[in-house]
């Protein structure tokens, strides 16, 4: 039970933030984040602080970091992203070699442990996810503006590198509440799928990142339900649950539009 | 329209607050490269001044500086206190994994009632497309979306970066009218930039050759009778010159910077 509330905490905050990753073409920036809360974890356990602190810390010093190598115009971005986002995997795994004498269970953290979920993890899941909720609310105007033209938003009074970096601040927080439901590995999955499922229902952007949380949601519940009956691990069965909802999606998609065809 | 008097207001008054911006030797440089250079233009209220030039010659670069969306390391943009500016940018390209209407992306950046935007879209002749996914649009269509978004704001000064971009002959000369009636109707000033020549010399008032730096300037008859502008119309009538000469008193090097008089400049050619 506190597993179900737990996941679908973490769904609705993965769907609006998703919906901005696919729209602004930025998977591989989820992937690159969540590679670097390995590292997190092993800084976290070394230094012996809170899991979620070191994780969101390590995020958001790599979404700066990335800013700071996109201006280097000699660097494309998915470069710049893929050597961030393996170095941080590696610096973390040989962190984790340092650390004396502590067996620390990978496994837990790259797919996450969604049952061992204490009333403490609710509260951060929900406190979090409220905060992470309210400031995007807050930057969507000028958010949105930017993923069509940032050109139109700058040149119309908005602000959209300030809203860009508080994006990137979200990602990076909303990864490291996450981490432990889903994982490390399977993170960006709850981001992106549910949004892309979202997509072929809705108008408009609003429409869309509702319509995210709803498949989320559903997929959570469809995911647990399924991985307490066959015993399955809970990060993947969720993820599998919201590809189910995908390729149920995709083909109410191609129905409809046939049926518009010969209309 | 039936109450006009002889000639519009904005041609009688040559009076300095009537100037909505002004550029006074501006200049950008990248890596030791001037984009554009020497680069002075005004516009005033009521007047369409248009930029043209082959690609690569500076026009959106200057665009940009008037709309503050790039600094000037060289002279200065003077823009009239408060003054009200809509934007229709260049190559607008809108990803389709974004659902947005056109009625959503009228109110993209700034809140206006479903009458405001019925009415921008009324004025623009794109009334039909309210309900329609954007990227489903024609070009022409996107463009008249684009400019009304643009009109939302009661601009007194319209900047237009190829505003017939993707649009066919006919939708062209029928864009370029509209635009003249906004000019008309709203007595707004309109920066316009076009890499095409025909019909935007007959809806102008000044036009700016630029290349670089701005190689010659002023009204339409004024300018088709510099031997700049005759090498330009002649090279687009005869269509089969790849490149087009003009004789310049100097000539254009690849770090932008311009030297020599009497030598003959080469401007890459035409795209049709």
């Amino acid at each position: 039970m506190r597993a179900m509330v737990a996941g679908i905490g973490v769904a609705l905050i993965a769907a609006p933030l998703g919906c901005f990753m696919v729209w602004r073409r930025m998977a591989y920036f989820g992937d690159t984040l969540s590679h670097s809360a390995l590292l997190g974890v092993a800084l976290g356990l070394l230094l012996q602080i809170n899991i979620v602190l070191s994780v969101f810390v390590v995020a958001a010093l790599v979404s700066v970091a990335l800013l700071v190598l996109q201006r280097d115009d000699r660097l494309t971005s998915d470069t710049a992203l893929g050597i961030l986002s393996h170095s941080a995997l590696a610096l973390g795994l040989v962190v984790i070699a340092f650390l004396p004498g502590l067996r620390v269970d990978l496994m837990s953290y790259l797919f996450g442990d969604i049952l061992a979920v204490s009333r403490f993890d609710i509260g951060v899941i929900y406190g979090g996810g409220l905060l992470i909720l309210a400031l995007l609310a807050l930057i969507w105007r000028p958010l949105l503006a930017q993923t069509v033209s940032a050109e139109l938003a700058l040149s119309e009074g908005l602000n959209p590198q300030r809203a860009n970096l508080v994006y990137m601040l979200l990602v990076a927080l909303g990864i490291a509440i996450a981490m432990k439901i889903v994982g490390i590995l399977l993170i960006t999955a709850l981001l992106i799928i549910p949004a892309a499922t979202a997509r072929i229902f809705s108008k408009t952007p609003e429409q869309m990142a509702a319509y995210a949380m709803l498949v989320g949601v559903g997929a959570v519940i469809v995911g647990l339900m399924g991985s307490m009956q066959s015993d399955t691990p809970s990060g993947p069965s969720i993820v599998v649950a919201a590809l189910l909802f995908f390729l149920l999606g995709q083909l109410v998609g191609i129905v409809r539009s046939r049926s518009t065809r010969n209309a | 329209m039936a109450d006009t008097v002889a000639k519009p207001s904005w041609q009688k008054d040559s009076a300095k607050e009537h100037v909505l911006v002004e550029a006074r030797n501006i200049g950008v440089q990248r890596e030791g490269r001037w984009l554009v250079r020497n680069v002075d233009l005004k516009v005033h209220q009521g007047e369409i001044v248009t930029l043209i030039g082959p690609n690569g010659s500076g026009k959106s670069t200057t665009a940009k500086l008037i709309l503050d969306l790039l600094h000037p390391d060289e002279g200065q943009v003077i823009l009239r206190p408060q003054l009200k500016v809509g934007y229709v940018p260049q190559s607008l390209v809108i990803d389709p994994s974004l659902p947005l209407t056109v009625k959503r992306l009228m109110v993209l950046t700034a809140s206006y009632t479903d009458q405001q935007v019925t009415r921008a879209l009324a004025r623009t002749g794109a009334s039909s497309c309210i309900d329609r996914p954007v990227q489903k649009l024609s070009g022409g269509e996107f463009q008249r979306v684009l400019l009304a978004r643009a009109l939302l704001a009661r601009p007194q000064l319209l900047v237009l970066d190829e505003p017939v971009q993707g649009v066919d002959y006919a939708g062209e000369i029928a864009l370029y009218e509209l635009i003249a009636a906004l000019r008309d109707e709203l007595e707004c000033g309109i920066l316009l930039i076009s890499h095409d020549l025909h019909i935007v010399m007959a809806a102008t008032d000044t036009v700016i050759c630029l290349n670089g730096h701005v190689c010659c300037s002023g009204t339409p008859g004024r300018v088709a009778n510099t031997p700049e502008y005759r090498q330009l119309f002649g090279a687009r009538a005869a269509d089969t010159l790849a490149l087009y000469h003009h004789d310049h008193d100097h000539h254009h090097h690849d770090d932008g910077s311009i030297s020599g008089a009497g030598e003959t400049c080469e401007c890459p050619p035409e795209e049709t």
